[in-house]
């Protein structure tokens, strides 16, 4: 590991995966690197003035718009002669990138900008309570999709966001999750030698959102991937059939080991019907990939 | 060298001449002409700028504020529900310090939708923390433009500017313009040398998250800058007399001298007031005309001068404050509030949306003032042009 880029001492929850994430990230990418945080969690536990967790340049400027202003960066540092060997990152929240910030995104990623986007995804608005988000797990229960008398949690399923950026023919778009560092930090890599666009949307678990204890943020990313929930994958160009699964799952796991670790998902343990819905569900998906 | 332009191409040529570094724009009615006047030059390699064609003003705007921080020279523009939706990085770009240049097609806000003429959106955005200028005319439109990124990336200043361009009457409409020389722009305007940016080498964090124990200093040492701002303009105004030989003032007065009636007025509509005073002043009436081309920070202590001889100030808007008057005529009444020697202060609302401002308001509004005078019986604000028919 190189230097540290991101620095002790910020105000993030006890075995927070965003953090773990952004640490990982910067150790590929270096200290010539401009990262561009839009408002959520990161930038409120991280930028505190007048401290801050960032050994590289940042700037936040509002929720929806990470993308456009690293669009911004990205030219002005093509009009002012500096473009090589500078990384631009933005680093987003799901509510970030699969809601607010889906416009700004996209306009970024049809414009051909030289930005690596990362979606540091936590399933929720967890900055400001767990709110539900388009990322949200179907039945997850948050504080806007709550369990009810009428409700099993969040009534719809995740958004498409891979899909919905793969559409967009851009050079690169890959998942990736914290457990598997090395697989993440090789995307990274290879994301940052491209000269254009590229999405990584990074699974993190949050131990305040999802409610478990804080030292299974690791093991339950690692069982994202060993359940199929979140399948590792890199797709090159605007083809799915491009899309190449980087983490063979020899036995997969029943989702009920991920599920039963997590508070939001506590109801579904007492609902086999709902757990069959889920698992059946998990499974399609995995098929389709070929996992 | 003399050249026939629209506002819209005045703004895009004097950014041009300011070489302007990247311009991130989204076109709306009236400013369209502008992107695509850049976007032109560009094509053209009259202008080495990056063109970002953004997909919405929001994300334009964005764009301006990583390119700001990025330490290019930066401009785009805008109008009415464009500027609207910029709304909340009115505040960031000015929060931030980032002396992003902006020309506004002054255009009515929905609802009703209408594409006319009137001052609500940039009057609206009047405590977003950038400067305001008003222009009356394509050569103002071209000269303000420069003269604001000049003022804007002061070290005193470091503040966005937005110069309030009349929707048509402005934006579409030819005159003939007297261009400066390139040579001549970059002797007066020198490249753009921020104090701080988003450099790896020397790294900062922009737009920190900021807690009651600091936000309020954040906050008082940009209205320190936005007060200093009121002498670099002054500054800037003599630097461009001495280099361009055309002066400005931040209140234009016109037979203001001994004037009882002044009229207050922004924009194209000043022109027109002109008119009206020349005409009574030719029927021996004492009246005559102030207009600012300085909206923000407000010229306090230039209006209270010109107005020195004034009984009635009738202050003119093209915008209303739902509920109480016109925005301008709040500043004006708080201008005037603690000053011993204050002359009647009154309101009158025209031209919204691009209803026609004639000779005949300002004759109107003069008589309504003198009436107001005598009787000390009036209305705040009186709207003039109404239709009564449709009411």
């Amino acid at each position: 590991m190189n230097e540290e880029l991101f620095l002790p001492g910020h105000r993030a929850c006890a075995g927070c995966g965003e953090t773990i994430a952004v640490r990982q990230i910067l150790s590929v990418a270096g200290e010539n690197t401009i990262a561009v945080v839009p408002t959520g969690c990161l930038e409120v536990v991280s930028t505190s003035y007048p401290e801050t967790a960032w050994k590289i340049p940042l700037i936040h400027v509002a929720f929806e718009n990470a993308a456009a202003v690293a669009s911004g960066i990205d030219c002005a540092l093509k009009a002012l002669g500096k473009r090589k060997g500078i990384n631009v990152l933005a680093f987003a929240g799901d509510g970030g990138t699969f809601d607010i910030g889906l416009q700004a995104l996209s306009g970024m990623l049809e414009r051909g900008h030289n930005v690596k986007y990362i979606c540091l995804d936590n399933e929720a608005y967890m900055n400001t309570g767990i709110q539900r988000s388009s990322a949200t797990p179907y039945a997850a229960s948050t504080t806007t999709s709550p369990l009810g008398k009428y409700s099993i949690g969040e009534s719809r399923k995740k958004k498409p966001i891979g899909a919905i950026c793969i559409a967009h023919d851009i050079p690169y778009v890959a998942t990736a999750t914290i457990a598997y560092h090395l697989d993440l930090k090789k995307k990274i890599k290879k994301a940052l030698e491209i000269d254009g666009p590229c999405f990584m949307h990074i699974l993190v678990p949050c131990p305040t959102g999802w409610r478990f204890p804080s030292e299974l943020t690791i093991e339950l990313s690692r069982l994202a991937v060993e359940t199929g929930v979140f399948p590792l994958w890199e797709c090159e160009g605007s083809d799915m059939s491009n899309l190449k699964i980087t983490k063979k799952v020899a036995h997969r796991k029943p989702v009920k080991e991920y599920l039963q670790l997590q508070g939001r998902f506590a109801h579904v343990m007492r609902n086999e019907k709902l757990l069959a819905e889920i698992q059946k569900e998990v499974d399609e998906k995995c098929a389709k990939y070929g996992l | 060298m003399k050249v026939v332009v629209e506002g819209n191409h005045a703004a895009a040529l004097a950014a041009k001449l300011c070489k302007v570094q990247v311009v991130p724009a989204y076109p709306i009615t009236p400013s369209t002409h502008f992107p695509e006047k850049i976007s032109e030059y560009v094509a053209n390699g009259e202008l080495k700028a990056e063109f970002i064609l953004a997909e919405s003003e929001h994300s334009a705007l964005s764009a301006c504020i990583g390119a700001s921080a990025a330490g290019a020279r930066t401009c785009t523009c805008t109008s009415s529900q464009g500027l609207a939706l910029m709304h909340e990085l009115l505040f960031i770009a000015s929060g931030m310090r980032l002396p992003i240049i902006m020309p506004v097609g002054n255009r009515a806000l929905s609802s009703p939708i209408n594409i006319w003429c009137d001052h609500q959106d940039s009057i609206s955005e009047r405590d977003s923390g950038w400067l305001q200028f008003y222009c009356e005319s394509n050569q103002e439109v071209l000269d303000f433009t420069i003269m604001a990124f000049k003022i804007a990336e002061d070290a005193n200043v470091l503040l966005p500017a937005m110069l309030g361009l009349d929707a048509f009457v402005l934006t579409h409409t030819s005159e003939v313009v007297e261009a400066p020389e390139q040579s001549e722009v970059d002797k007066f305007l020198p490249p753009y040398k921020p104090l701080f940016t988003l450099d790896p080498k020397s790294p900062k964090t922009f737009g920190s998250f900021c807690t009651p124990e600091y936000y309020m200093e954040f906050k008082k040492k940009t209205d320190e800058a936005m007060h200093r701002t009121s002498e670099v303009i002054d500054k800037v105004f003599a630097e461009f007399k001495a280099m361009f030989g055309r002066e400005y003032k931040k209140v234009k007065s016109y037979c203001c001298e001994d004037a009882e009636i002044i009229i207050l007025t922004l924009g194209t509509m000043s022109g027109t007031a002109r008119m009206a005073v020349s005409k009574l002043r030719a029927k021996g009436e004492k009246v005559g005309c102030a207009s600012l081309t300085v909206y923000r920070p407000f010229p306090s202590k230039e209006l209270i001068e010109v107005a020195r001889t004034a009984k009635v100030l009738a202050v003119v808007d093209r915008n209303i404050s739902l509920g109480f008057a016109g925005a301008v005529f709040e500043d004006v009444c708080s201008c005037f509030v603690n000053h011993s020697k204050k002359p009647l202060v009154l309101n009158y609302i025209l031209g919204l949306g691009g209803r026609d401002v004639l000779i005949k308001d300002f004759e109107l509004i003069v008589e309504s003032a003198k009436k107001a005078l005598e009787t000390n019986k009036f209305k705040i604000p009186e709207w003039i042009g109404l239709r009564e028919e449709l009411i």
